[in-house]
């Protein structure tokens, strides 16, 4: 029988990725009207190497083994080096699971594409954007890593301009190139000084940088952060991410923001390990980080009037309560608060499980109503559950799991990041308390905020009356689109009902990441009341809701609890309800401070009849509009100084030439 | 003085200011042709009499003294040009910088950490004086003809340096230096005949739109 080690499935995964990445460019380029074929192999590849590889991890996560090995090839002087670790499969989960849903999902779009001829394109980013974030994954050596985060920043800067016609999306993949590439060029300093301590570039002989003074420890650690924190979207660092989550197909958003984002996560992780005990306030830096950029980004998400764009700003929302709950686990651990310390770090490594589920399921709902609506603004939505039953009944359980409602998975995450916070207040003294209790407040906020969030975007899209014509003419997604988002769905409410499942996962990354903390997490983790008693009773409450849902839909259409609100025998219309600006207006004028407030433009007649009144938020982010963009225009003014060298004529250039060799000349010269 | 070597580096050197100071293109071409023979003869001269000097002196005779003259005899007759009118910098003023140049070469050679045998011989100061002036020529003309003349001096100047290494150097490198040389100049001139037809003028400030 063959033997299927976690090692061999994961290269049958990047294999046949690989050959669906390159299959369907081919054939597409050979016979022009081949599409469905394109479509089919490329797909199928997506799903087949994604299965195999997410077996390859479940496997490896389960059996709690390490692997490593090399690649050689030594004629190029390339000697790779790769590790299958818990960690690294703990990650490598979702990515595979997305690749595999987002390509099914992907199918329903490219299926009934106005422009074809770009199926094959799509498929060789999509696969090699995969590819690369596998690698990434399973690198244990800085070149290899490099080019595999290399190949993600482009594969995924590829999928974000896919509809390159528009002037606005290459304008944005533009940002995002300059973005992923600054952070990029802190990567390459940090390893290059990695390099220059260790003499080595395989991630094994790292470890000898335990042995760093903790100056040079801290300024590894701010390099890494800043790297690592730009790609994740971490504040202040966060700008081009809703930019970028706003132009890129729907299923890439969901593999970009579901996993993507988390992947500087996991190398985050792995280089902590690697360092010597940092200082406390590196520990509270990374949560501040974190809990600044969730309040910021979750107060604009409740702003936007793009869905996507919403959704990308939730994005950074959950990226910051990873980092806040990283950081917490950093600052307890150098502290010696162990119980809340493994609380945080299951609390934060679970959320990235988590969000990877529900925002792909986000997503993919954003998808279907794009797709079935054809517009991206929430004011021209409504009235859409009615149309579309099932996507509605979906994203209503993203919805519900983002806010950490229960019986779903959002609120097992940040239950422990709650219950870490109760614990370390409890046990520590003084001041200590203090920060613990009011971080507590702000994360309370936080998740106050997430609900407005996802009940303005649920209530406007879903309820109430369409607002456009073409709300009025959607129409329910076909069956691929809806069985990748009853994956995502499937997996919230599992993780929801019976998270005791899911904990043993956590264990092995946890050993890896803290081994001073292994010992004590099973028991930790067993007083945690997520037992049968909770799933029955999670199951019971969705049975009733279930109950009442179909009891409802089975009431004749003529029954006054099915009609429109009575408004005084006016017909109801559209105009009446609530828009999304005037729902997020609570956020725009009391939640953020004036200094973050996108800029409005408001035009209103002083007359004391009502007149013409123009209010208009401009979609831009605060960060980027104040810092950001002032910042760069003063650097391209002075870089721009510099272009007269540039004359353009062959002459000037050698003449430079001989300058700089009489310089060099006279230089050695005189030396 | 009573070396053949350095008789023969002296007149590549005097070549050298004739280059700077004429715009007369035909006269250009006989010039550069007569430094590629002189320097062909060098090998021989300083090895001595074998197989691989001759086979490297009997090449670049063909290519430097023959060939490539040939070619740009033709090239100027299809554009249909005799001089150098306008340079950038005059003619004068490129004469001095050229004097200023080699007299920098002959004491930039003198402290350099050379060989015993190499020392106080012309080789050095030579070819650094005619790579500059290769350099010089580069820079100041406009026609994209006196450019090609500019890289075949700048190119003699590199020669004369490797016949320092001759006995060092494999055949084949030579060979490749010289065979790379001639299709240089064989897209020079096929550069040289586009730009003619695109601006009926060889005048290569026509390109600076080129450049983003």
């Amino acid at each position: 029988m063959l033997n299927l080690s976690p090692q061999i499935l994961y290269q049958g995964a990047i294999t046949i990725l690989l050959i669906g990445a390159i299959l369907p460019l081919t054939i597409e380029l050979t016979h022009r009207h081949s599409t469905s074929l394109a479509n089919g192999l490329g797909a199928g590849a997506a799903l087949l190497g994604s299965g195999l590889g997410l077996a390859g991890a479940l496997l490896l996560l389960f059996g709690q083994s390490s692997v490593a090995w090399q690649m050689s090839w030594a004629s190029a002087g390339v000697n790779l080096c790769l590790r299958f670790d818990p960690l690294a499969a703990f990650f490598l989960a979702p990515v595979f699971l997305l690749t595999g849903s987002g390509a099914l999902f992907a199918t329903g779009i490219l299926a009934s594409s106005k422009q074809p001829g770009k199926s094959g394109r799509h498929w060789l980013y999509y696969n090699l954007l995969a590819v690369s974030m596998a690698l990434v994954v399973v690198a244990a050596d800085s070149l290899l890593f490099l080019f595999a985060w290399e190949g993600m920043s482009l594969f995924s800067f590829f999928m974000v301009i896919y509809d390159q016609d528009e002037e606005s999306t290459r304008r944005v993949g533009w940002i995002y190139l300059v973005a992923t590439h600054l952070s990029a060029a802190f990567l390459f300093l940090l390893f290059f000084l990695i390099y220059r301590q260790t003499g080595s570039t395989e991630f094994s002989s790292f470890a000898t940088l335990k042995a760093l003074p903790t100056s040079t420890a801290v300024l590894f650690f701010c390099l890494a952060l800043i790297g690592f924190g730009s790609k994740a979207g971490l504040f202040p660092m966060h700008s081009w991410l809703p930019e970028a989550h706003a132009a890129a197909p729907s299923h890439v958003l969901a593999l970009m923001g579901g996993v993507m984002l988390k992947l500087p996560v996991y190398a985050f992780l792995r280089f902590l390990i690697c360092l010597p005990v940092l200082p406390a306030w590196c520990g509270l830096l990374v949560t501040g980080l974190g809990l600044a950029g969730a309040l910021i980004c979750i107060a604009l998400a409740a702003l936007q009037g793009d869905l996507k764009r919403s959704l990308a700003y939730s994005s950074g929302e959950n990226v910051g309560l990873i980092f806040f709950g990283l950081g917490l686990w950093l600052y307890c651990r150098e502290g010696r608060f162990d119980v809340p310390a493994t609380l945080f770090l299951v609390g934060a490594l679970l959320h990235v499980w988590n969000h990877a589920f529900f925002k792909s399921l986000l997503f993919f709902g954003a998808g279907a109503i794009i797709h079935a609506t054809g517009a991206r603004e929430l004011s021209r939505m409504g009235g859409l559950l009615r149309r579309m039953p099932r996507t509605g009944l979906l994203l209503i359980i993203g919805g519900g799991a983002i806010a950490a409602l229960p019986p779903l998975n959002g609120l097992i995450s940040e239950w422990l990041l709650y219950l870490g916070l109760f614990q370390a207040g409890q046990t520590s003294i003084g001041g200590q308390a203090f920060i613990f209790m009011l971080l507590l407040v702000l994360l309370v906020i936080v998740g106050t905020l997430v609900l407005l969030a996802m009940s303005r975007i649920l209530g406007i899209a879903l309820s109430g009356e369409p607002r456009s014509f073409e709300a009025r003419e959607a129409h329910e997604v076909g069956p691929a689109m809806f069985i990748a988002m009853a994956v995502s769905a499937g997996l919230c409410l599992t993780v929801g009902i019976a998270p005791g499942l899911v904990f043993p996962l956590i264990l092995g990354p946890l050993a890896l990441l803290s081994p001073e903390l292994a010992t004590g997490a099973p028991e930790i983790l067993a007083t945690l009341p997520f037992g049968a008693g909770w799933s029955w009773t999670c199951l019971l409450v969705l049975l009733f809701l279930a109950v009442y849902v179909w009891f409802y839909y089975r009431l004749p259409p003529g029954d006054s609890r099915r009609r429109n609100t009575w408004i005084g025998g006016l017909l109801p219309s559209p105009r009446m309800s609530y828009t999304a600006g005037g729902y997020g207006q609570l956020a725009q004028e009391n939640l953020l401070c004036s200094c973050l407030r996108p800029p409005i433009i408001s035009v209103r007649t002083p007359v004391f009849f009502p007149g013409h009144w123009q209010w208009r938020c401009r979609n831009i982010d605060p960060i980027m509009a104040l810092i950001l963009m002032p910042l760069f225009s003063q650097f391209s003014s002075m870089a721009g100084s510099w272009r007269r060298l540039q004359g353009g004529q062959m002459n000037i250039y050698l003449a430079y030439f001989f300058l700089t060799t009489i310089l060099l000349l006279g230089w050695a010269f005189s030396s | 003085m009573n070396d053949p070597a350095t008789t023969i580096l002296f007149t590549v050197i005097l070549l050298n200011f004739f280059l700077l100071g004429t715009s007369r293109l035909g006269a250009c071409i006989r010039v550069v042709a007569a430094q590629g023979a002189l320097i062909s003869l060098l090998p021989p001269l300083v090895h001595g009499v074998g197989v691989h000097t001759m086979v490297l002196a009997t090449g670049a005779l063909t290519l430097k003294g023959l060939v490539i003259p040939w070619l740009l005899f033709r090239a100027i007759r299809q554009v249909r040009i005799r001089r150098e009118m306008e340079p950038r910098i005059g003619y004068i003023a490129t004469l001095m910088l050229g004097a200023l140049t080699t007299a920098g070469a002959f004491i930039f050679a003198d402290r350099l950490p050379l060989l015993s045998e190499h020392h106080h011989t012309m080789f050095i100061p030579a070819s650094l004086a005619t790579l500059a002036v290769g350099f010089l020529l580069l820079i100041t003309r406009r026609k994209a003809i006196t450019q090609v003349l500019g890289y075949l001096v700048f190119e003699n100047g590199i020669f004369i340096f490797g016949i320092l290494l001759a006995e060092a150097m494999p055949l084949m490198v030579e060979a490749g230096v010289l065979l790379d040389m001639l299709v240089a100049v064989f897209v020079m001139g096929i550069v040289m005949n586009h730009i003619n037809r695109e601006f009926s003028s060889i005048d290569t400030e026509n390109l600076c739109l080129l450049k983003e």
